[in-house]
C-alpha cells in the first residue's frame, strides 16, 4: 500500500511539483480547501434562497406541484459533469459560471424536499390553524415550516454534500478548488490525486455528519422523537427517497 | 505498482476550416457525421449503470432480508451504508484505483457501493407499509414466516421497492460519468473530450438524460409487470 503511504505524506508535508518550481501539498492544500468551501457555501447559499420560498409557496397552495416534481426528478438525472461542461461551453469559465452550475444542480433535492415536507403537513393540522384564525401567511410560517423543517433539511443536507462532492470538478472551468490535483495530475504527481481524493472523501463525510447534527438541531422537540414516522417520507432520513419518484 | 492514469485521450478537433465548427456553433451537420463515435461510450455507460444497479440490488435485497428480521440491523446497514453514500464518486473511484486497477470493476464497485443506501432503504420502506391486517390475514390463513414474506410482503412492497431501483439508476447514470476517471469510459469521457466544443457537450450531455429516461422507462414497464394486483382493484 505504498500508494496511500505517499498520498498521505502528500496531504501533511509540501513537495516540489512534478513539473518543478512549484510548492504543492501540506499547507498548499488549505488553499485549495479554503477556496472549495467558499465555493460550495455560496452556491448553498444561492440555492437554499431561491429553492426554499419557491418550494414552501407551492407546497402551501398546490399550485405548480407538477413543476416542483418535475424538477426534483429532472434534477437527479441530470450527470454534474455534464452541467459544468454546458456552463464551460455555454456561457464559459469562471467562479461566477461555476456557482451558477452549483446552484443548479443544489436547487432540485431542496425545492422536491421542501414541497413534500410542506405537503406532508396533515390537512387536520391546517384546517385547525385556519379555525384558530390564523391568516394564510401565519399558517404557513408558525404551522406548516416547523413541520416541514427536517424533510427540507434533509433536502439540504443531500444536495450540500452534492455540491462538495461536485466542486471537486470545478478545477475544469477554473476555479482551483480540492479537485486540482484530481485533474492536474501532471503538476501533482499520482500522489497528489490520491491525497486529493482522500482530502475530499473525508470532507464529505465530515460535512455531511455536521448537517446531521443540525438537522437534528432544527426539528421541533415535539416531532423528534425517533420512531415517529412521516407518512410519506422518514423526516429524519437524510437521503429522502420518495416513494414515488 | 504506480498509479498511472492518464485521462481520456484528449484530442483537439482541427477546427480551422471556417465550418460551423471552428465557430464552435451548435452543428447539427457534425453531429450527424460523428455520431458514431458516441456509441460506444453510451453502450458502456449503460453496462456500468446496469451492472451496479444489479450488484446493488443482489446485495440491499440480502441485508434487507437480514434486517427484516432482525431489526437491530437496520441503523448499522443504514450509517455503513450512507457512508459509502456520502463519499463523493469521483474521490471513490481514484481512492479504489490502487487497489482495483484501472477499469470497469473500479467503477461498478464504486457505482454499486452509492446504490445501496438508495435500494436498501426503499426496501424497508416498502415492508414497513405493508399492513398489518394484510400480514395478519395471511398468518391466519396458515402461511409461515418465509410464505408471508415472499407471497404477501414482497409484493405488496413492490411499488416502493421499484421506485428505490428508479432513483438508483437515474442517479448512476449521472456519477457514472466521472468513471472516465477510473478508466471505465462511458460518456464522461465523451464530454471530457473536448469539453469546450458546444455541439459534443450537447450530444453527451444529452444521451446521458436520454439513457436515464430509458432506465426509468424500463423500471416503470417492470413494476407494471409485477404489480398486476393493484388493476384488480377498482380504483
Amino acid at each position: 500500500m505504498n500508494d496511500f503511504a505517499d498520498a498521505i505524506e502528500f496531504i501533511f508535508r509540501s513537495r516540489e511539483s512534478q513539473t518543478g518550481g512549484v510548492e504543492i501539498g501540506g499547507s498548499q492544500l488549505l488553499d485549495l480547501l479554503g477556496k472549495h468551501l467558499e465555493l460550495s457555501a455560496v452556491s448553498m447559499l444561492l440555492a437554499v434562497l431561491v429553492a426554499v420560498p419557491l418550494g414552501l409557496v407551492i407546497g402551501h397552495t398546490g399550485r405548480g406541484a407538477f413543476l416542483a416534481q418535475f424538477i426534483a426528478n429532472a434534477g437527479r438525472a441530470v450527470p454534474s459533469l455534464a452541467l459544468i461542461a454546458f456552463f464551460v461551453a455555454y456561457v464559459g469559465v469562471g467562479f461566477t459560471n461555476v456557482t451558477l452550475a452549483l446552484v443548479l444542480l443544489a436547487i432540485p433535492p431542496i425545492l422536491g424536499n421542501t414541497y413534500v415536507g410542506v405537503r406532508q403537513v396533515s390537512p387536520d393540522v391546517v384546517d385547525a390553524a385556519r379555525g384558530m384564525g390564523l391568516t394564510e401567511l401565519q399558517v404557513l410560517r408558525r404551522v406548516e415550516l416547523p413541520l416541514a423543517v427536517p424533510t427540507m433539511f434533509g433536502g439540504i443536507r443531500n444536495s450540500a454534500i452534492n455540491v462538495v462532492a461536485t466542486a471537486t470538478i470545478a478545477p475544469l472551468a477554473g476555479v482551483v478548488t480540492l479537485g486540482d490535483p484530481i485533474i492536474n495530475a501532471s503538476v501533482y504527481g499520482d500522489a497528489g490525486r490520491l491525497g486529493a481524493a482522500i482530502v475530499v472523501a473525508v470532507l464529505a463525510v465530515l460535512a455531511e455528519l455536521l448537517f446531521a447534527m443540525l438537522q437534528r438541531r432544527v426539528t421541533p422537540r415535539g416531532i423528534r422523537s425517533p420512531d415517529r414516522r412521516a407518512p410519506q417520507v422518514r423526516p429524519s432520513s437524510s437521503r429522502k427517497v420518495s416513494v414515488t419518484p | 505498482m504506480t498509479l498511472a492514469i492518464p485521462l481520456a485521450q484528449v484530442q483537439l478537433r482541427d477546427r480551422s476550416q471556417g465550418t460551423c465548427e471552428s465557430r464552435n456553433g451548435f452543428c447539427p451537420d457534425w453531429i450527424a457525421d460523428n455520431w458514431d463515435s458516441y456509441v460506444d461510450p453510451a453502450v458502456r455507460h449503460a453496462l456500468l449503470v446496469a451492472l451496479a444497479v444489479l450488484f446493488g440490488f443482489a446485495i440491499a435485497f440480502g441485508l434487507a432480508l437480514l434486517a427484516h428480521r432482525r431489526r437491530a440491523l437496520v441503523a448499522p446497514i443504514t450509517a455503513v451504508t450512507g457512508v459509502l453514500y456520502t463519499i463523493p464518486s469521483l474521490a471513490f473511484f481514484l481512492v479504489l484505483l490502487p487497489v482495483t486497477g484501472r477499469g470497469i470493476t473500479t467503477a461498478v464497485i464504486a457505482l454499486t457501493a452509492f446504490t445501496l443506501l438508495i435500494i436498501f432503504r426503499n426496501i424497508m420502506l416498502g415492508l414497513d407499509n405493508v399492513p398489518d391486517e394484510a400480514r395478519d390475514a395471511a398468518a391466519g390463513m396458515g402461511m409461515t414466516d418465509r410464505q408471508v414474506l415472499w407471497k404477501v410482503e414482497l409484493p405488496l412492497a413492490v411499488p416502493e421497492i421499484v421506485a428505490g431501483l428508479r432513483v438508483a439508476a437515474t442517479t448512476s447514470v449521472g456519477l457514472a460519468a466521472l468513471a472516465f476517471f477510473a478508466g471505465a469510459g462511458g460518456l464522461g469521457g465523451a464530454i471530457y473530450a473536448d469539453l469546450t466544443f458546444k455541439s459534443n457537450i450537447v450530444v453527451a450531455g444529452g444521451l446521458c438524460l436520454l439513457l436515464a429516461a430509458l432506465f426509468d422507462a424500463l423500471f416503470v414497464g417492470i413494476e407494471r409487470l409485477l404489480t398486476r394486483w393493484r388493476r384488480a382493484v377498482p380504483a
